[in-house]
């Protein structure tokens, strides 16, 4: 068991450095050089900025040298914890994506808890079941919810929100909070608003896990163990529940790795249509404004969180499943 | 599937139970494919509906009412005009009120009221804006529309957008992008995805090894934020073809390892089948075995894969372009209409601009449940 997390421990590393690389090409994507773009736009917009200034921000990122040195030197500062500074808004990156990483972050996770909560039982439902009323009812909700893009679901439930009842659900705070510093109120008034966006992007994912817990559990119920605790005299839904369930489950965990990634993308939508305060806005400007140091450490980020959530998800599945843990 | 045939309970088997049972035991491996496919009742249906949205998707023009670009204020935000058959409580031929628009003192918003006096016929093959079919042949003939008697006013079925222009005929253009955009870059995907994974189940070791670690990189990143990236960085003075064609590699350059996984997936359990085995002893040469044996026996597979995948990347082509960095306008796609949509303010003003986006959910359902379908009949020999 140790050792199997030991071993994925020391891959992560060097997943690491393959996604800083990747990040590193993203950034340098952009015909020119983003220093002489934004001269120019400074000088655009009347402002000129100063020789020992462009100097200073040409040593920063070392544009002066090979691309492989710069690249060394972003990594090398980013290692040290200097994360850069944001063009666009004149402020250091760190400070930028602090608040809106910890908010992400939430999201994600409630997003996580409502897909397993509301696909596990409904997907077991479903196959214990097969072809009733309730099993049809989940069915045509799957491949709806599997059609529907979040950020249009998003756009349904404003709209009728605000046609029906008045009520704006767009943002994490209400006003008096937005610009409050951080107190149980406002945790307890961010809660109060969160669920909805998570449930909104928990959506297509539900849809998709219930669809594989379904098939899986359905082969597991004619297996020769399942028979075997029936002829014992188990009740038929602890029998359920105990057996066929845990090995139906396990590829819902094992697949975490790069559900995490599409939450993370889907989440960035739906932030950006419902104007909330995560890192998906930021990268979106970021992108559109060519602030590519920020962007590529947001990129960055979420390669990490991948990372983070791929580890996680090995240890549950260790946990789950004893053939993985000797294997 | 051939229970007539074989079933002791009727042992006096007419002769056409015999040609019938006949037919299936020789029947090529697809015949039997389409044969348990077609008893999925639903997924037909909705192979009827793509071929519909596929036939809009090459003449879009036809089915237009108006100019996709013909933008006017004077028009703008006019709600969707429904076609009546009853008026006054008599059955007439099909007809829309015309509306007035009148601009509100206090909120200087223009607002629309319906005009129950004036009757606009609709009618089918009518004459209109001139078009190209296919690109060469001059037409004026449009599938729906209002006779060109009453020349000054004009349909919009769906309303109009921001710009006064016809969402209906947006919508007919949009089709051939988002669609066209969802095949290429499957396309893509899929000679990727089966050259790689081709090449992955066949040879195994190491090459195997290489190309499955790529694939699980490319799975855990993020696909938007990527995405995103990439076409940000495509120059703002590239034509719309030009953008079209990089935005299809972009989606295809993420999207192939799924297609990678199946095939290599497929490689590796035939690989051991009795039938390539026999193949092997009997000499047959690596390429006839890949061929004429393995590829027959998982094309039904791929197709169903690939059904599967067109849809996901319709959706993709539509994210992309709802946040800006995907087509632009002036191209039209159901993303790029959707974009209208954007926010609260515009979506409570006018509503019917999120129209394109149950057209999106629709035609994604269709091709899931056609995929699904396929899948289900993809093993004509298993059962």
């Amino acid at each position: 068991m140790h050792l199997f997390i030991l071993k994925r421990l020391l891959i992560a590393p060097f997943l690491l450095a393959i996604f800083s690389v990747i990040a590193f090409v993203l950034i340098q994507a952009p015909p020119g050089d983003f220093l002489t773009s934004y001269i120019a736009e400074l000088a655009q917009g009347g402002t000129s900025i100063g020789q020992e200034q462009i100097e200073a921000l040409r040593q920063q990122y070392g544009l002066d040298r090979p691309t492989y040195v710069q690249y060394f030197v972003w990594v090398g500062n980013l290692l040290q914890g200097d994360l850069g500074t944001s063009f666009e808004w004149r402020r250091s990156n760190a400070e930028l994506i602090g608040e809106r990483l910890a908010l992400t972050l939430t999201m994600t996770t409630i997003s996580l808890i409502f897909t397993w909560a509301i696909a596990i039982p409904a997907g077991i439902i479903s196959a214990v079941r097969q072809y009733s009323g309730i099993d049809y009812v989940i069915t045509v909700l799957n491949y709806i919810g599997l059609a529907t893009p979040n950020f249009l679901l998003a756009l349904l439930i404003m709209w009728f929100a605000f046609d029906q009842f008045g009520v704006t659900v767009t943002g994490l705070f209400s006003p008096e909070y937005v610009a409050a510093p951080w107190s149980l109120a406002r945790v307890a008034d961010m809660m109060s608003r969160i669920w909805l966006p998570a449930l909104v992007l928990a959506v297509a994912g539900t849809a998709e896990v219930a669809r594989v817990v379904r098939a899986n559990l359905l082969d597991e119920l004619d297996r020769p163990y399942t028979e075997m605790a029936r002829a014992k005299g188990l009740p038929e839904w602890r029998l359920v529940l105990k057996y066929p369930t845990r090995v139906a489950i396990a590829p819902v965990i094992s697949t975490l790795g790069w559900y995490i990634p599409r939450l993370l993308s889907g989440g960035l939508v739906v932030s950006v249509v419902m104007s909330l305060p995560t890192i998906g806005p930021l990268l979106l400007r970021s992108l559109i404004g060519q602030d590519m140091y920020l962007a590529g450490t947001i990129i960055l980020l979420y390669s990490v969180l991948t990372i983070v959530g791929t580890l996680l998800s090995d240890i549950l599945l260790a946990l789950l499943d004893p053939r993985i843990r000797t294997a | 599937m051939s229970h007539a045939a074989t079933d002791p309970a009727t042992t006096a088997p007419s002769t056409s139970h015999d040609d019938r049972g006949n037919q299936v035991y020789v029947a090529p491996g697809w015949k039997l494919t389409w044969l348990r496919f077609k008893k999925h009742r639903l997924a037909l249906v909705f192979l009827w509906l793509i071929g519909l949205i596929t036939i809009v998707a090459t003449i879009p023009a036809f089915f237009a009412t108006m100019d996709p670009d013909d933008s006017r204020a004077a028009r703008a935000f006019r709600p969707p005009q429904v076609i009546r058959i009853v008026h006054d409580g008599t059955l007439t031929l099909p007809f829309v009120y015309a509306a007035e628009s009148a601009r509100n003192p206090r909120t200087l918003k223009l607002e629309w009221t319906v005009d129950r006096e004036t009757r606009l016929p609709v009618r089918m093959f009518v004459k209109g804006f001139e078009y190209e079919l296919f690109g060469f042949i001059p037409v004026d003939r449009h599938f729906v529309g209002i006779p060109p008697a009453y020349e000054g006013s004009t349909v919009h079925f769906l309303g109009t957008d921001r710009l006064g222009r016809d969402q209906w005929s947006r919508l007919m253009f949009g089709t051939q992008t988002s669609l066209s955009i969802g095949l290429v870059a499957v396309a893509i995907s899929t000679l990727l995805g089966i050259l790689l994974g081709g090449i992955s189940g066949y040879y195994g070791g190491l090459v195997d090894n290489v190309i499955q670690r790529i694939i699980e990189i490319l799975q855990s990143l993020p696909p938007i934020p990527i995405w995103l990236a990439l076409s940000a960085a495509l120059p703002r003075t590239w034509s719309v073809t030009t953008v079209y064609f990089a935005i299809t590699v972009i989606l295809a350059l993420l999207g192939w390892t799924r297609l990678a996984r199946e095939v290599r997936g497929r490689f590796l359990s035939l690989r051991e089948e009795d039938f390539v085995s026999a193949a092997r002893l009997v000499g047959a040469s690596k390429m006839r075995i890949i061929f004429s044996h393995m590829v027959p026996s998982f094309m039904s597979h791929i197709i169903a894969a690939v059904t599967l995948a067109i849809p996901l990347m319709i959706l993709n082509e539509t994210f992309l372009s709802f946040l800006g960095l995907g087509m632009r306008p002036p191209a039209i796609s159901w993303g790029v209409m959707l974009q209208e949509a954007q926010n609260l303010q515009s979506v409570v003003n006018a509503p019917w601009l999120m129209i394109p986006g149950l057209f999106v959910i629709l035609t994604v359902l269709a091709l899931n449940i056609i995929g699904d379908g396929l899948r289900d009949a993809a093993d004509p020999y298993a059962n």
